[in-house]
């Protein structure tokens, strides 16, 4: 079977696989439904309102046939009512999606700008001084925890400048991109740093294996300049591992970085999802979770149909 | 004649101290225009990193010229030292001045572009052509190396040409620049030997025609015979023997070039077949009846079973107590899937495989192709040699010990052996330790899967050796699968040639051999280098392998077979 | 032994297993009461305190010893790390072996079953999870575990399916050994050289996921002392006494340093590529 075929086919399957686990998940939280949906204010009901709201949001059936509405539900864009907010779910959500669809291509951005031609560089000169520095600082950018590069820049740009960025509310890039680009640079620098350190890594170690392979010695033995051997013939045989890197890194941080969005005070998915968990606000959570998992999917698809675009062994099929 | 290149006491090292990690120690030759130099020798002999460091591509693996001149006579007149020359010189000189062709066409071609795009690259570089110049100029360096369709297989990924093919194209790559000294080194090693034939007659076509140079770089001392001028033997480093082609052939000096000529196996056409063994009379330990093994093929979104690869089509043999049965094919004959199928490595999709309960539970026993893969690496050889008698539910004790090092010792180790892991044994050690493992449960019959083809020639005979004495022996069975002719003349009783599936032609290895019916035997065994065979004139066969995916519900039509002799039958073919 | 020795001749490896000794000697001194004070005691009267010879990385808001409290959470993080990758190191290992060995179906379902998994952020189905049963030490490590399964389940799929088309497992068929012994013997045991690579860096991946739970106030609760309780309790002091950000903030950059640089070593020793070099 055709590889793009089999990406297409797998792709709802493993969405219906997320949508049982998250649905079921919330249904393991101890307490009845009920007051998992109301909260507190369950605490008031009397127990014929119990019982004619459970009829009303059909929990009196059967738990596959709450299961089967609730998923016939997600098909029309119906994710429920949030309890902390009032408003349909997906509304909630997607008032806080550009924020971390922002942050997270601004992250990517940094990432590829920084790691790509690190990678190259090093590995072009393995083993030298110049491969050896990079190395390290790879090294330690992939080992500081993003909270605490978070902390350290909030507190070098405070206590060094006097300054701090704006925090709470969140400018949209269209209304004013200076304001919301000042906003949002610490906390893509913060993401991109360790997405930098790895993208270089892995950069690095495929540019290396690739430089050894034996066409890449054809393409010197033709009389190839070494420019044209790195970026011609080398590196878009070493792109994949990086793209998948990208990929799998990127579908994450569309999931919302919840410590970066906490540390600077962000509006994004991921402090939302930590909220809605915090106040146990179970209409949001199912929502939120399933739509972060969606996009992560929808990314590794379209990184599967890159592997396609990058390597005619995968797109034309073949031994 | 003049001077084209000249090398001078050459010494190449590798790592961090390459004077004390020398591989090639003071190697000198000259090669006049036009006239082709072999370099011969066996792994480690140091004679790829002799050909690399002629255009320096030595110093991207790792390595470093420590002494020696290499001089070059341009094509503009003047005289350069390429172990001085500077990177940018390098760059100017290869391709233009040199060029050069490698052992892997599988891997040597760049999978993420076109092989347009690759051939177009060398025009770009060496003629600076551009555009439709560009392409016009690969297509005929297509059409030159006798890719049919030539237009069309310019947009085509090298994942989708044969080995074969892909060689072809490195050699269109390599006319672009019209070079005057084209290195070869082992260009035909990973290719079948009908191929290996119509790409040695074109390297000699086409140096005709561009009066190249060339120096060709391989082990077989037979390949050599047919397109040499002068030949040099290398072993460890150092050239042993150098000189005119009739010469060295027929006059060695040196031991090792006697060695190579004398003790590894070339084939004669069936004069060198073993006279020992192999009784017709008795009845067969195995007997194997019309065997069929089809591979189903798949296609569209609901993987429809559109047809099958009939990888083994209708195949019958007996193998006789004692002898050694040969089959013997190129790759995709189905001989390798034959031998699992008898195992039950691979399910049979029809017929009959029968084999006599002999000796042991598991008469039968098999040795890969691959000594390195078929030891597990993180076992000892104890435990690697106890495995098959654990399997057959006997205890590790003294007495099964006993056995290892009787096995161990007449298999040319020691017992020493028993505690040390594979990594610690050379290739041709861990050959001998997969024959006394194969051995432990005493078979009647050992399946030897090409368990030969991955050694180094001499280690190669002196396993065949081996072999041989162990069939006299413990009077063992053989069914010995081979692509090597040579190979098979020395260790054969009978011959099997299997093409597309089918058995062509099976009889006495002298008769088939020696004297082939069926016109694939004929054309397989004329492909077959040989010593004697000098200059040959190789012609340019462009037959290709019929493809082996059938249509659901396709049957082959029965075979039809003749006598062609005593114990020699050859299928009928049909004219088309 | 001779990995050990390996690994003491590799540069980053050195640094790095040195670093982990160091931390793992701490721990078990703060396990046995060997603190210079009691991490819980709160010195009322040397609250917020600079680094001293009396407190080495000074005080926090309570007046509580800073040194005290990291050797205490070293040992929490480090608990709460192994026991989560033993965890799914060994559920993982099985699920992608068994994957790789049935094949087939059993391969699809096994597989997407760990896509499903894979499909949260780490940190995400880790709150998920907290969310069902409650934060403590027990939560974080299952957590935790059932994050990084998948990744194991991978890791040992790939090379399982490469083993299993092995010639040696095809000579242990013709030998008609069991799938027992083939399985153990021919498989798992080849499995250990890449699985100790991906055990080491999960280490380092659980570090970090564990103090992002904690800062997040989701993992150990307090008192009990934290890298990551200790690092979001300082931010709002942050302007005043940043040595309460920069120890526990170093400590765990330190840690994980540790692991990444030991499991960068490992790689180098164990890939059979490098192997094949230096032979």
């Amino acid at each position: 079977m055709n590889y793009i075929t089999q990406r297409l086919l797998t792709f709802p399957l493993v969405l219906l696989g997320v949508s049982l686990l998250v649905f079921f998940a919330i249904r393991l939280v101890p307490g009845d439904a009920i007051i998992a949906m109301l909260g507190t204010e369950a605490g008031l009901l009397t127990d014929a309102q119990r019982e004619s709201l459970a009829a009303y949001f059909g929990l009196d059936q059967p738990i596959i046939v709450q299961y089967g509405r609730w998923l016939a539900g997600l098909f029309e864009g119906n994710l429920g009512i949030s309890v902390i907010y009032g408003k349909p779910v997906l509304e909630v959500i997607l008032m806080r999606f550009p924020l971390t669809l922002e942050l997270a291509l601004l992250s990517m951005l940094i990432a590829l700008v920084v790691g790509i031609p690190a990678g190259v560089f090093a590995a072009t000169r393995a083993d030298r001084p110049s491969d050896l520095a990079v190395r390290v600082f790879a090294m330690l950018g992939q080992s500081t925890p993003s909270f605490v590069v978070g902390l350290l820049l909030i507190y070098f740009l405070s206590v060094v400048f006097r300054a701090l960025p704006a925090m709470g509310s969140f400018t949209p890039l269209f209304v004013d991109p200076i304001g919301n680009l000042s906003q949002m640079i610490l906390p893509a620098i913060t993401l991109g740093l360790s997405f930098a350190a790895a993208v270089t890594r892995i950069s690095r170690s495929a540019m290396l294996d690739v430089l050894s392979d034996d066409y890449v010695r054809t393409a010197r033995s033709k009389g190839a300049s070494q420019r044209d051997v790195v970026w011609r013939h080398a590196l878009p045989n070493a792109l994949i591992p990086v793209v998948t890197l990208s990929g799998v890194e990127f579908g994450y941080l569309l999931g919302g970085a919840v410590i970066v969005e906490q540390i600077f005070a962000l509006p994004g998915l991921g402090r939302l999802t930590l909220d809605a968990i915090s106040q146990r606000d179970y209409p949001l959570v199912q929502g939120a979770v399933l739509f972060i998992a969606f996009n992560f999917l929808v990314v590794n698809l379209i990184v599967d149909l890159a592997y396609a675009a990058l390597d005619p062994r995968i797109r034309l099929g073949g031994k | 004649m003049s001077t084209l290149l000249g090398v001078h006491d050459l010494h190449v090292g590798f790592g961090r101290d390459p004077q004390d990690n020398e591989v090639v120690k003071g190697v000198s030759f000259e090669l006049a225009a036009g006239k082709t130099l072999a370099i011969v020798g066996e792994s480690g002999s140091g004679k790829s990193v002799t050909a690399l460091s002629v255009n320096r591509l030595v110093d991207f693996g790792g390595g470093r010229i420590t002494r020696g001149t290499i001089t070059l006579q341009r094509a503009d007149g003047t005289a350069v030292d390429i172990t001085a020359a500077d990177e940018p010189a390098l760059q100017r000189i290869r391709g233009r001045e040199i060029g050069m062709i490698f052992q892997e066409p599988m891997t040597s071609l760049n999978p993420v572009h076109t092989v347009g795009a690759q051939i177009e690259e060398a025009f770009r570089l060496n003629r600076g052509l551009g555009g439709a110049a560009a392409t016009r100029a690969a297509r005929e360096a297509l059409e030159r190396v006798r890719i049919p369709d030539a237009a069309q297989r310019l947009k085509y990924y090298p994942h989708q040409l044969s080995g074969g093919m892909r060689q072809r194209v490195m050699i269109a790559m390599v006319l672009a620049s019209n070079p005057r000294l084209l290195i070869a080194d082992e260009p035909t090693t990973a290719l079948d030997v009908t191929v290996q034939a119509q790409i040695m007659a074109l390297l000699a076509e086409l140096r005709e025609e561009l009066d190249m140079a060339m120096i060709f770089i391989t082990h077989d001392i037979g390949l050599v015979a047919g397109i040499a001028d002068d030949i040099m033997v290398m072993q460890h480093g150092v050239a042993v023997e150098q000189g005119k082609l009739d010469a060295v052939l027929d006059n060695p000096q040196h031991d090792y070039t006697r060695h190579l000529l004398k003790a590894v196996p070339h084939f004669t056409s069936g004069r060198a077949v073993r006279s020992d063994g192999g009784s017709p009379a008795v009845a067969p330990i195995v007997t194997v009846d019309n065997l069929a093994v089809r591979f189903p093929v798949a296609k569209g979104l609901f993987r429809r079973r559109s047809g099958a690869v009939h990888a083994v089509d209708g195949v019958d043999f007996d193998l006789r107590p004692g002898e050694t049965l040969a089959i013997v094919g190129e790759s995709g004959s189905g001989k390798s899937t034959t031998a699992r199928a008898i195992l039950g490595l691979v399910k049979a999709t029809r017929g009959r495989i029968e084999a006599k309960a002999g000796r042991s539970g598991r008469p039968v026993q098999m040795v890969f192709q691959d000594p390195y893969a078929s030891l597990n690496p993180r076992l000892t050889v104890e435990a690697l040699l106890a495995e098959p008698a654990i399997a057959a539910g006997q205890r590790v004790d003294a007495k099964l010990r006993q056995r290892m090092v009787f096995l161990l010792e007449r298999v040319g180790l020691t017992k020493d052996a028993l505690s040390r892991y594979p990594h610690q044994f050379s290739g041709g050690q861990r050959q001998r330790l997969c024959i006394a493992r194969a051995l432990m449960l005493n078979p009647d019959v050992v399946v030897l899967d090409e368990a030969v083809s991955a050694l180094d020639v001499s280690v190669q005979a002196r396993v065949l050796e081996l072999l041989i004495d162990l069939q006299h022996e413990f009077g063992l069975a053989y069914l010995f699968i081979s692509h090597d002719m040579a190979v098979v003349e020395r260790i054969a009783h009978r011959v099997a040639v299997m093409y597309a599936g089918q058995i062509v032609e099976i009889g006495k290895a002298a008769a088939v051999l020696g004297a082939p019916q069926h016109s694939y035997t004929k054309r397989l065994i004329a492909a077959v280098p040989a010593i004697e065979r000098r200059r040959q004139h190789f012609s340019v066969d462009v037959t290709q392998v019929p493809s082996l995916v059938r249509p659901s519900g396709f049957e082959p039509p029965a075979a039809r077979w003749r006598e062609a002799g005593e114990d020699h039958r050859v299928r009928v073919e049909e004219v088309a | 032994m001779a990995l050990l020795r390996a690994v003491m001749r590799h540069p980053s490896g050195r640094i790095g297993a040195a670093i982990i000794a160091l931390f793992l000697i701490l721990a078990l001194m703060g396990a046995v009461g060997l603190t210079p004070h009691d991490p819980l005691k709160q010195f009322v009267v040397d609250r917020m305190k600079g680094p001293s010879g009396t407190y080495w990385f000074g005080t926090d808001l309570l007046g509580r010893d800073t040194f005290s409290r990291l050797m205490l959470g070293i040992g929490e993080s480090f608990l709460i790390a192994f026991a989560s990758v033993a965890i799914a190191a060994t559920a993982g290992t099985l699920i992608g072996l068994f994957a790789a060995w049935w094949g087939h179906l059993w391969d699809g379902i096994l597989m997407r079953i760990m896509d499903v998994l894979l499909a949260f952020p780490a940190i995400l189905l880790a709150l998920l999870i907290v969310a069902i049963q409650g934060p403590g030490v027990m939560t974080s490590i299952t957590a935790i575990g059932i994050v990084y399964t998948p990744i194991f389940a991978r890791v040992a799929r790939a090379p399982a399916l490469a083993l299993k088309a092995r010639e040696f497992v095809e000579a242990a068929r013709t030998f008609g050994s069991t799938q027992r012994y083939i399985l153990t013997r021919h498989l798992l045991l080849n499995l250990i050289a890449p699985l100790t690579v991906t055990i080491t860096l999960a280490l380092a991946w659980s570090l970090l996921t564990e103090s992002g739970l904690s800062f997040l106030g989701l993992g150990s609760q307090p008192p009990a002392p934290s890298l990551g309780v200790m690092l979001a309790e300082s931010k709002s002091m942050m302007t005043r006494s940043p040595w309460l950000m920069l120890f526990p903030g170093l400590t765990i950059m330190l840690a994980i340093l540790g692991f990444n640089l030991l499991g960068d070593a490992l790689r180098d020793i164990l890939d059979p590529r490098t192997q094949e070099r230096r032979a």
